[in-house]
């Protein structure tokens, strides 16, 4: 019970403080990709993908006190700023959340821009096509986003570093 | 000769719509579609799941609610015929993708997907692109149809004003289901004037925006998908079925990974249980099949399987009370130690529903890279978000309105034996 929403708040717990919604929805979604156990479905909208029921599940921790959120004005567009809160880090101690390697993942993904976590996540949804299938994607769907050949190849890389660094982490226990 | 594409039955045939009075086919395609096996079995998928348990009349189809997002899109495009941004050749494409936009989902689907980690949107993409009788009717127009359909479907296809027509804040499957769903559950709320928003649609090269003169009727559309939320998609009572219906699987897959001998073989199911199921597997389940099993499922020997099933066939459903996570989570935990001393399973008797577990959704104005908002197009020809104009839609889509409940079975704390543990269960569940 309440399982889902004890591993976002762990993410939360991970990371620190996460600035921007879309980061957020990123975040998740490539964690998810790389076999974290999440199950916020996901689909494929304007920024890549995004999912609903994650929106949802973060206002209810707000709503619930777990979850500190701001606003911030940002010349013009708005941006959130999100941490646990003493409530939720109490919450949190009561549930097991086993997701050992979850911390090193979520901090590596925290400090990178949304931008790039955007193409990221794109070229994620894509993996299944061959790689100039996935660029042609990309230059299509996200084409007010102007990513050039070499950002992408920057995120094929990023992918296959975060796996690495996952498949390590668990063969090392 | 005319090319299948451009193949048109030499009447149009109409079917009788409680929603849209008629829903007009002309072209052989989508004829030929609806005939499908794979589009015939959403006659045996209900749209809104369980809800019939608390509205008797929701017993209408994904067939019925495919046909009326078919029909609307149809009417879009004859709005939009010789606009600037519409390219009529994409006129089948989205006609396709209306029509078998639903295509791939389970019985009672939500719960069922939840259970087994499916999404439906994958296999609508399967179905299309598999070897099935639709995709052999779309590769009849070209080869890479199927493929272009799927990618519609999928939100992932190059005109994106091809996929906010099917797909976005406001749609044609958003404008279908809450009129469909308030006429079958006989509420008032998702009433609202569709062919004045049709009237008011434009074309632009990324989505649909709306005419700044149709704004009214766009807030009286958010309002009924507000109150179609909270009325009738979240009820706590049909959340209460799901949950049974939900622990109901759960319960199947786990005797049969224990090796529990059933009477009757559910067959239908094991892949699912094996977390292997194959696209032939997928189609041969239904609603039907699902409750046949359930009907079988009563008189097994497991307690507990055989309790959930009677529950769900003769809708002796769960209570619930309100639940905080924050300010009750420690009530929650004693609570689960009291069920389990009373020899009460809490992994099937006690759970917490929260919104987040609904599949629909309400308006959101798009902050931060979100879903695309609304779109109003001003006079001068300014596009501006809909709650920046809209002081009611800014009022609603501003809260934050979160709901958790908490769902046990009344009948079997009733039936617990005078004493401690049966008080102290109630005093917390009486708050």
């Amino acid at each position: 019970m309440l399982q889902d929403h004890a591993k976002l708040m762990k993410v939360f717990s991970c990371a620190g403080e996460i600035v921007g919604r879309k980061k957020l929805q990123k975040m998740i979604y490539i964690a998810k990709k790389l076999h974290f156990p999440f199950y916020e479905k996901y689909n494929f909208h304007f920024f890549g993908p995004y999912s609903e029921e994650l929106t949802l599940r973060v206002e209810e921790l707000e709503n619930n006190g777990f979850l500190s959120e701001v606003k911030e004005k940002k010349g013009g567009y708005v941006q959130y700023r999100y941490t646990l809160s003493e409530e939720g880090r109490e919450f949190l101690n009561h549930f097991q959340v086993d997701m050992p390697f979850l911390e090193g993942c979520i901090k590596n993904m925290n400090e990178q821009s949304s931008r790039f976590l955007e193409l990221v996540s794109t070229v994620l949804y894509f993996e299944d096509l061959p790689k100039e299938q996935v660029q042609e994607k990309v230059f299509t769907l996200k084409s007010k986003q102007n990513y050039s050949e070499e950002e992408i190849a920057q995120a094929h890389q990023y992918i296959a570093t975060l796996r690495n660094q996952t498949i390590t982490m668990a063969r090392s226990v | 000769m005319a090319t299948y594409k451009d193949e048109q039955l030499h009447e149009e045939k109409v079917f009788k719509d409680p929603v849209h009075r008629y829903v007009h086919v002309r072209d052989k395609l989508i004829w030929d579609l609806i005939g499908t096996a794979e589009f015939q079995r959403l006659r045996r998928i209900r749209q809104l799941g369980t809800t019939f348990f608390t509205f008797h009349g929701a017993e209408h189809s994904r067939f019925n609610h495919s046909l009326g997002v078919y029909e609307i899109i149809r009417r879009i495009i004859e709005i939009f015929q010789g606009r600037e941004h519409w390219d009529n050749s994409e006129r089948l494409l989205c006609l396709a993708a209306a029509l078998l936009h639903d295509v791939g989902h389970g019985p009672f689907s939500h719960s069922f997907e939840k259970v087994f980690r499916l999404d439906h949107e994958e296999w609508t993409r399967a179905i299309i692109t598999g070897d099935t009788e639709i995709n052999a009717v779309l590769k009849r127009v070209s080869d890479d149809f199927p493929k272009k359909v799927a990618e519609v479907i999928a939100k992932t296809y190059e005109n994106k004003l091809v996929v906010s027509m099917i797909s976005s804040q406001i749609d044609a499957d958003r404008m279908d289901y809450l009129q469909r769903d308030a006429f079958y559950t006989g509420v008032s709320y998702g009433h609202f004037d569709m062919e004045r928003i049709l009237r008011v649609m434009r074309p632009t090269e990324d989505q649909v925006v709306i005419k700044k003169s149709g704004m009214h009727a766009v807030e009286d559309y958010i309002m009924s998908r507000y109150q179609m939320y909270w009325q009738v998609y979240f009820h706590p009572v049909t959340r209460s079925a799901e949950v049974i219906l939900t622990k109901i699987l759960h319960r199947a897959k786990k005797l049969y990974k224990e090796g529990y001998q059933f009477a009757i073989e559910p067959k239908h199911f094991y892949s699912l249980f094996n977390g292997n199921v194959s696209l032939k597997d997928y189609l041969a389940l239904d609603e039907s099949v699902m409750l046949f099993f359930f009907q079988n499922w009563m008189h097994e020997k497991d307690d507990i399987l055989k309790d959930l099933c009677t529950r769900f066939m003769n809708r002796n459903l769960f209570k619930y009370i309100e639940f905080n996570p924050n300010s009750s989570y420690l009530q929650l935990m004693e609570l689960m130690k009291l069920f389990t001393e009373a020899g009460i399973d809490t992994n099937y008797y006690l759970e917490v529903d929260s919104s987040s577990d609904l599949p629909y959704d309400f308006y959101r104005p798009g902050e931060e890279g979100e879903r695309i908002p609304i779109y109003l197009l001003m006079p001068n020809g300014e596009l501006r978000e809909l709650s920046r104009e809209s002081e009611i839609v800014e009022s609603i889509s501003g809260k934050k309105r979160t709901d958790h409940k908490l769902y046990y079975p009344q009948d079997f704390v009733d039936s617990l034996p005078e004493g401690d543990i049966k008080k102290k269960i109630k005093e917390i569940l009486q708050g």
